[in-house]
């Protein structure tokens, strides 16, 4: 028999409990020949893929190959950069998330984000929580939403005491699970994650990823890493991203080389550049 | 023998004169700046001290030295700073928020309101004070009265206040407001609930300091005509005079007994200059933490 690709990687274990197969799920994202670039030189070219449900979608890939990038689409957060275009459509329950009429600010009330760096407000634990609903104008049992937004995000406890004071007062895991209460305080139906636990030491780190897969039966999660045994541990379908570049003309341009249910990305993936990187061959 | 030793004994001695040389530089600049202002302070305070009573604060101006006051240059300097924090701090904010947060900086009339904007922080006062009398007294036909004053220092430190309050935008952290739109604020919320406080201290100190140096503006203010003469209480649209003004009058008088009355005023000048300061590191301190 051969030998898969993750056999070979010490510490990968690949999830195989993978609920029902991707064909049976609804689609939340279709993205369909996506292209972005930044002042005209394109960043990320021709991307595809579909985004499940209840799922945790991983994109792995290497630095600058377009992973921010592309997930800052979901939200339309390139907006909100001068210089970036997109092209091509990404589908959000079938209706055009770039259509003329769509409001880029009721996007990003059903989609949420939570960043790479730790980013709460400098105002106390329960004004971060809270801001959300009161730009939202949902004043009504704030305590009560900000207190299961807490809880759901694995923070409440050790907060309760202390929600007065100023969430730069926080460790920087609880730092981040404060910005995913953040997120959830507004009840948004995806979350998207840029390298959550990337500033995060180990303890903190597991306890986002156990928070992914209690979040997902009610959210459905996107997420970008750089870490592969986590993405192997929490997601549900994998997309590997890599870099293509042109000599002839300087360009480097992000492409998605292939996306597939997690253990086939890091057990048998069909691409030799998808094995090549999971299995620390890359580059 | 080991190396780690030595590195750990002996720095470059080099390194270390040229150190204490750097250090004495500092502490010798530090020593004249804060000699010379305690020398100005004691001095007017020995001189002047004495002579702040009732009079000086209630009774008008008067060619008796013994019963002359500054009552009006007083309430005059108050008015003034007043209606330059009712008109700058909303003009020079709010240009600032357009620079800094919908402006285009792509355009050429926005990049050309940005180099006027930088170039008129450096005019001289007296140059203002012109314009004050072409424009405000004459052309508007506003006369020598108080609200033109007024109007003129706006137009004086409104420059540093959007300067200031643009750099206090600028420091705010661009995850914060990347922060507030991902959780669906709109533009208005993200500006008006995170920036504003955010920038909320940095805008009052600069505000404030502007402000000081306005209220100690002499040149401008005789052009558009203060008089160093009034016996009468200010109001926004009759002749006025200010503190420096009035100050400046007594100093060029010959008898010594104004002289001694110009170091009373200048010690409420003062005064109200620190306290001033002092407004703008408590709204500092107040707001630094969060908002
Ligand atoms: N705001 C921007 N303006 C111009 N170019 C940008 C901008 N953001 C990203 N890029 C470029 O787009 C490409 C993809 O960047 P992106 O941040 O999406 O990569 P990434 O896959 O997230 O990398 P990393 O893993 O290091 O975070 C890079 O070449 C980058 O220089
Ligand atoms: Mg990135």
């Amino acid at each position: 028999m051969v030998m898969t690709a993750a056999e070979r990687i010490p510490g990968v274990e690949v999830r195989h409990d993978a609920p029902s197969g991707p064909a049976l799920r609804e689609v939340v994202f279709d993205v369909e020949d996506l292209t972005v670039a930044y002042g005209g030189k394109s960043a990320l070219s021709g991307v595809s893929l579909e985004v499940y449900k209840n799922f945790v979608t991983a994109f792995i890939g290497p630095s600058g190959c377009g992973k921010s990038t592309f997930i800052r689409c979901f939200n339309r957060m390139n907006d909100l950069i001068p210089s970036a275009t997109v092209d091509g459509t990404i589908l959000y329950h079938g209706e055009d998330l770039y259509g003329r009429e769509v409001d880029p600010v009721e996007v990003r009330r059903l989609i949420g984000m939570v960043f790479q760096k730790p980013n709460p407000f400098p105002k106390s634990i329960f004004d971060n929580v809270a801001f959300g609903p009161r730009v939202l104008g949902l004043k009504d049992g704030l305590d009560d939403r900000v207190r299961h937004a807490l809880e759901q995000a694995a923070l409440w406890d050790e907060v309760k005491s202390r929600l007065k004071e100023s969430a730069l007062s926080l460790s920087g895991g609880q730092q981040q699970r404060l910005c995913i209460a953040r997120a959830l305080a507004v009840e948004p139906e995806v979350i998207l994650m840029d390298e959550p636990a990337s500033a995060l030491d180990p303890i903190s780190t597991t306890r986002i990823e156990d928070l992914m897969d209690e979040l997902k039966r009610e959210y459905t999660i996107v997420i970008v890493t750089h870490n592969m045994q986590q993405a192997a541990r929490v997601a549900d379908m994998t997309a590997f991203f890599s870099v293509e570049v042109d000599e002839n003309r300087d360009a480097r341009t992000g492409i998605l080389v292939e996306y597939d249910v997690t253990s086939k990305i890091f057990t048998n993936p069909s691409d030799q550049r998808t094995e090549d990187y999971v299995t620390g061959r890359f580059g | 023998m080991s190396a780690a030793a030595t590195t750990l004994v002996a720095a470059k001695p080099r390194g270390r004169v040229l150190g204490a040389v750097f250090m004495g530089y500092l502490l010798l600049s530090l020593a004249i700046g804060f000699a010379l202002l305690l020398w100005l302070l004691v001095d007017i305070a020995a001189t002047g001290l004495p002579y702040i009573d009732r009079a000086l604060f209630l009774n008008d101006p008067s060619a008796d030295p013994a019963i002359a006051g500054a009552r009006p240059a007083i309430l005059g300097t108050l008015y003034i700073g007043a209606l330059l924090l009712v008109f700058t701090v909303p003009l020079g904010v709010g240009t600032a928020i357009y620079l800094e947060e919908y402006a285009d900086k792509e355009r050429w009339y926005n990049r050309l309101l940005e180099l006027n904007i930088q170039n008129l922080a450096a005019v001289p006062s007296i140059v203002y004070g012109i314009l004050g009398l072409a424009f405000l007294v004459r052309g508007l036909g506003l006369g020598r009265v108080l609200l033109a004053g007024a109007m003129i220092l706006t137009l004086l430190v409104l420059p540093v206040v959007i300067i200031a309050s643009r750099e206090a935008i600028r420091a705010v952290s661009a995850s914060i407001r990347q922060g507030a739109f991902a959780l669906g604020a709109t533009k208005w919320q993200v500006v008006w609930r995170q920036v504003l406080p955010a920038a909320a201290p940095g805008m009052a100190t600069g505000s404030i300091l502007a402000l000081s140096r306005a209220i100690g503006e002499t040149a401008p203010l005789l052009l558009v005509g203060a008089l160093t003469y009034v016996a009468f209480n200010p109001s926004l649209l009759d002749q006025f005079t200010v503190l420096p003004i009035q100050i400046f009058q007594w100093t060029s008088r010959p008898q010594e007994e104004f002289k001694v009355l110009a170091a009373a005023a200048i010690i409420v000048l003062l005064a109200i200059l620190l306290s001033l300061n002092a407004v703008a590191i408590w709204v500092r301190n107040r707001y630094q933490k969060r908002w």
